[in-house]
């Protein structure tokens, strides 16, 4: 039978998609724009139908070490924030990462620094793929621009991080995480039962079993030539996703000679731009990064000696452009175009721009 | 076709639902729609909008510069809104909430005395019903049978005993809505 199409907020999407992607866990804390994930759970009560367990935390710290907990023992657990909350997340995210951990962090991002403001930004960037805890690591990096992909990436957030025992994360920003829009949920799945979970995840604690020896998860390792062992193990699993799972997405650029580089709620913005652009006979397309680590570095470096310049569009002061430069290594023009602090610019201000900073 | 539209007034007004409802519409007359909140701590008294789209095809941009139609219900939002109407387009708006005239000549405007007949009905809460019967008056963008299944869709179901009065401020908005 065809799944009916309903209706609702990105936020709400990720609780619906949580819950029938048979997730065992989610730990939060509420805080504007993305507190309807906490609400919608709590109102779906899924604990008395999947059994799924939901939990207010005393903090955003206390959540992501909830998370640590039921990751270490196999459970599909999760954890989600907005700006703030994800800072004080960042030490519990830095030793999931060190402890090799699956696990799915949303961050639905708002203006910074700081408190800041309540209304959309892109202003994580840097803290989500260049590290924002400490040590050598990456996060599986997932940005989605519909309430369609907010309810998919929840499968495809754990599907990676169980694949490369890491943790993933969404991260989303106040108008996908607000915004309604047409969305058909994910196929239901039964949570896995714990025979399937340690068949999964050997290295699991689920208690010792006679005929192993007992399974350690910790991020510390005091002898530092093991340390470095354990960093280049790291190395080479990121080197990997890095081939693998690169995803991307590309709208008119066949034949463009212009280029916008947006991703999540920022592309949406952009694709109007584009078919502006079009309209007036410019030839504009949009590159959209759907991971953002790893980033589409190769797919970026093609329109090098395509187009004739490239504007990276972000609600912020200019991160991504960084990785947009390192990508066509100075065989093109890249410039930055953004808006700061929650404010978000129109389709035509983003057009403006680009014959301002690139067409000139 | 498409429909680019704004509500905007002040939080308490039904701005949101009654975007919401419009949305829901959309949706059972299988079209693709985006609402997209203002969603500051504006939920009482401050002002609050919200952008529907309804569309025929797949909807880029949630975030618009200009819109087909603006339906205005307090001075801020005129203030703000008016001149973000696409020309040619529509300006609906509640005569109870602006003070300024209308200085548009390149729009359409109409006005809903949503606020006077809401009193009459005896029911604050049918204001954003009425205004949405003139919209759907001077633009029939859904079926009245699927604003009906969107009400349904859209209010929870201890809620369902008010369709009709919904149904009926609807109607009278259809009646009261006149061009200026």
């Amino acid at each position: 039978m065809a799944e009916e199409i309903k209706l609702m907020k990105g936020n709400e999407a990720i609780a619906r998609a949580a819950i029938r992607y048979g997730v065992d866990g989610y730990f939060g804390y509420p805080i504007t724009p993305q507190s309807e994930v906490l609400e919608t759970l709590m109102a779906e009560m899924p604990w008395e139908t999947t059994g799924m367990v939901v939990l207010q935390a005393e903090s955003e710290v206390a959540a992501i070490n909830m998370v640590y907990g039921g990751a270490g023992t196999g459970k599909r657990v999760m954890t989600s924030s907005s700006s703030p909350g994800v800072s004080l997340k960042q030490e519990g995210i830095s030793y999931l990462a060190g402890a090799e951990l699956p696990c799915l962090i949303v961050n639905v991002m708002r203006g910074g620094p700081g408190l800041g403001t309540i209304q959309p930004s892109q202003a994580d960037y840097f803290q989500t793929v260049k590290g924002g805890g400490h040590g050598d690591y990456r996060l599986i990096a997932l940005a989605p621009s519909s309430v369609q992909e907010m309810a998919d990436f929840v499968g495809l957030g754990f599907e990676l991080a169980f694949k490369y025992r890491n943790p993933a994360i969404i991260l989303a920003d106040g108008i996908v995480g607000q915004m309604m829009e047409k969305v058909v949920l994910p196929p239901f799945h039964p949570r896995r039962t714990e025979e399937e979970i340690i068949a999964e995840c050997p290295w699991a604690v689920q208690g010792k079993k006679a005929n192993r020896k007992p399974n350690i998860i910790t991020s510390l390792e005091l002898d530092p030539a093991r340390m470095e062992e354990n960093n280049i193990r790291f190395q080479a699993k990121y080197r990997q996703i890095e081939e693998n799972e690169v995803r991307y997405e590309e709208f008119m650029c066949e034949d463009a000679e212009y280029l916008l580089i947006a991703f999540g709620s920022s592309a949406r913005i952009c694709q109007k731009a584009v078919e502006l652009a079009r309209a007036e006979g410019i030839k504009l397309g949009l590159l959209r990064p759907i991971t953002l680590w790893p980033f589409p570095t190769k797919q970026i470096a093609r329109y090098a000696d395509q187009v004739k310049g490239m504007l990276s569009v972000e609600l912020n002061a200019g991160q991504m452009v960084e990785d947009v430069r390192l990508a066509v290594e100075c065989r093109v023009k890249v410039e930055h175009f953004g808006r700061l602090g929650g404010i978000v610019f129109t389709p035509n201000e983003v057009l403006d721009a680009l014959k301002e900073k690139i067409i000139g | 076709m498409k429909h680019e539209i704004i509500i905007a007034g002040f939080g308490g007004q039904g701005v949101l639902s009654m975007g919401k409802i419009l949305a829901y519409s959309g949706l059972m007359e299988g079209k693709e729609v985006t609402w997209m909140p203002s969603y500051g701590p504006e939920q009482r008294g401050g002002t609050a909008n919200v952008t529907v789209i309804l569309s025929d095809d797949p909807i880029s941009s949630p975030i618009l510069n200009e819109y087909d139609i603006a339906i205005i219900l307090n001075q801020p939002s005129l203030d703000k809104f008016e001149s973000k109407v696409k020309p040619g387009g529509i300006l609906i708006y509640d005569g109870y909430g602006i003070h300024s005239e209308i200085k548009r000549k390149d729009i359409q405007v109409y006005r809903v005395d949503a606020m006077d007949a809401a009193a009459e009905m005896n029911n604050a809460k049918a204001f954003n019903m009425l205004i949405l019967g003139g919209l759907l008056k001077v633009v029939p963008m859904v079926k009245m049978e699927n604003v009906l299944l969107g009400l349904k869709k859209s209010l929870p179901e201890r809620h369902h005993n008010l369709i009709p009065m919904n149904e009926a401020a609807i109607l009278k908005g259809m009646e009261i809505i006149q061009k200026v």
